[in-house]
């Protein structure tokens, strides 16, 4: 073998639904290579489907995001190392109880319960979109807004406070400023301690998933109001940024493969199998990072204690092995056991509701504007930057 | 599969992922609290095909099949 340059990472996509060409030496190096982060540091970056499961499991590597050596992918992200993120950014046994907290609202029954609320957004933000005539801007007039709007209500956090949130969120996840970074971070912090209060003075409690925490977590002592805030703060801001992503890339994604949409079209019910395929794909989240707690072997290799330890979804879920021509949208495959999710103890706790939302969002979508095809040349609408949860800038579209 | 096998949840270690309700529902169900539990007179599996994937598809290796 002969030793090479390793790549940088993150790097932009050329195509929004595909892993970086500048990822080829990765998909050609598995299960485990080297990465270069944008600051000189080199990484560990885990390409293998077999080894991403184990490793994602072990308890040896910590998500701990405000520990010095973790690996930050981003000036940004390197700012908000005093940012404590709960549950992913949190080791057990902490994350178990933080996580035992929350599963009661996020399982199969509750998001089966939530499917009529989350279609009655989707029809009246279509309403609204289709009233004000074409072309429309799909980011901001569906796929951001249904996905705010399902967590708004989940949470119990009033949906006309939406824009605030979703400008701060993208200023923090998205600026390459780090004041701009901070002063997000700060905002939000502020937002979610008044609604906190709030809560807590409201003589009928609401029905919302931060209600209960205030009205039994809060009030029995088993978490502190700081707590309840760090909660509020993860669970709006990764309900609302990784699937309105997936909604815009996925609507742009079927509008490019015209005969899978047709395919889809004449049997919506492989719709729930379309979702995991575009799941596969698109791998909106390609980063999760690590940090070695202590030695590691991996087959005559040493991760050693505090090295960065990185996780490219886009990767790991094209090795040919398991899904045969990977870069293909192809749903008559088995795609479970992709790593959209992630794997381990921290895989997506909404990722059952996350499902069901892009499912009603895309089907509903299709079937009200059969004619609905991209207002620009494909190569000139934007998409994110590398370094962000992948997605449409903007979507224009008529139908 | 045998019906003398036994499929056991370490419940400890469930994170209340759900995969396993949905990948084998006639198997697996979840409790109010999120936890993964076995639906009445399924602990040997039901026969079903799908227990194999349920443990692959479990997160955090919580799911055992054993021959009893």
């Amino acid at each position: 073998m002969t030793e090479t340059e390793p790549v940088t990472f993150p790097q932009d996509r050329s195509c929004p639904y595909q892993s970086p060409t500048g990822y080829e030496p990765l998909r050609a190096t598995r299960p485990l290579t080297r990465v270069t982060l944008y600051d000189g540091r080199p990484v560990w970056m885990v390409t293998g489907h077999a080894l991403a499961r184990q490793l994602l499991a072990d308890p040896r590597l910590s998500s701990d995001s405000t520990h010095p050596a973790f690996p930050a992918t981003t000036e940004g992200m390197a700012a908000m190392r005093n940012f404590r993120v709960a549950l992913m950014g949190v080791d057990d046994p902490e994350h178990h109880a933080q996580r035992r907290m929350l599963a009661p609202s996020f399982t199969l029954r509750r998001t089966t319960e939530l499917r009529p609320g989350i279609q009655r957004i989707v029809d009246g933000l279509l309403d609204a979109m289709t009233e004000k005539g074409q072309p429309a801007e799909l980011v901001s007039a569906f796929a951001l807004p249904v996905a705010s709007m399902v967590i708004c209500e989940l949470l119990g956090v009033p949906s006309e406070d939406r824009h605030f949130f979703e400008v701060q969120s993208q200023r923090l996840l998205l600026s390459s400023d780090v004041a701009d970074v901070r002063d997000a971070q700060s905002k939000l912090a502020a937002y979610f301690a008044e609604l906190v209060d709030r809560k807590q003075k409201q003589s009928e409690p609401g029905d919302g998933v931060l209600d209960e925490l205030v009205q039994q977590q809060l009030r029995e002592g088993v978490l502190d109001r700081q707590g309840v805030i760090e909660f509020a703060t993860v669970l709006l801001i990764a309900g609302h940024e990784s699937t309105a992503n997936m909604i815009s890339l996925g609507v742009y994604t079927l509008l490019q493969h015209p005969e899978r949409l047709a395919e889809l079209r004449a049997d919506p019910g492989l719709f729930p199998a379309a979702v995991d395929e575009l799941l596969r794909l698109l791998s909106v989240v390609d980063v999760l990072g690590r940090r070695a707690t202590e030695d590691i072997e991996v087959g005559g290799t040493t991760i050693r204690t505090d090295d960065g330890v990185l996780f490219s979804p886009s990767v790991i879920n094209r090795e040919e092995d398991l899904y045969p021509a990977p870069d293909t949208l192809d749903w008559h495959r088995s795609t479970r056991q992709h790593f959209a999710f992630g794997f381990g103890i921290h895989q997506c706790l909404a990722q059952n509701l996350a499902r069901a939302e892009l499912e009603i969002a895309l089907h509903t979508l299709f079937d009200r504007l059969p004619g609905l095809r991209l207002a620009a040349p494909p190569e000139e609408i934007p998409f994110r930057p590398g370094y962000a949860i992948q997605g449409m800038l903007e979507l224009p579209v008529t139908w | 599969m045998h019906t003398d096998t036994r499929v056991e949840i370490n419940r400890d270690v469930c994170i209340g992922a759900g995969q396993c309700a949905l990948v084998a529902p006639d198997v697996f169900t979840q409790d109010d609290g999120g936890l993964s539990t076995l639906l009445p007179g399924h602990e040997d599996g039901g026969g079903a095909p799908m227990v194999r994937e349920a443990v692959r598809a479990c997160p955090v290796s919580a799911i055992t099949v054993s021959e009893a």
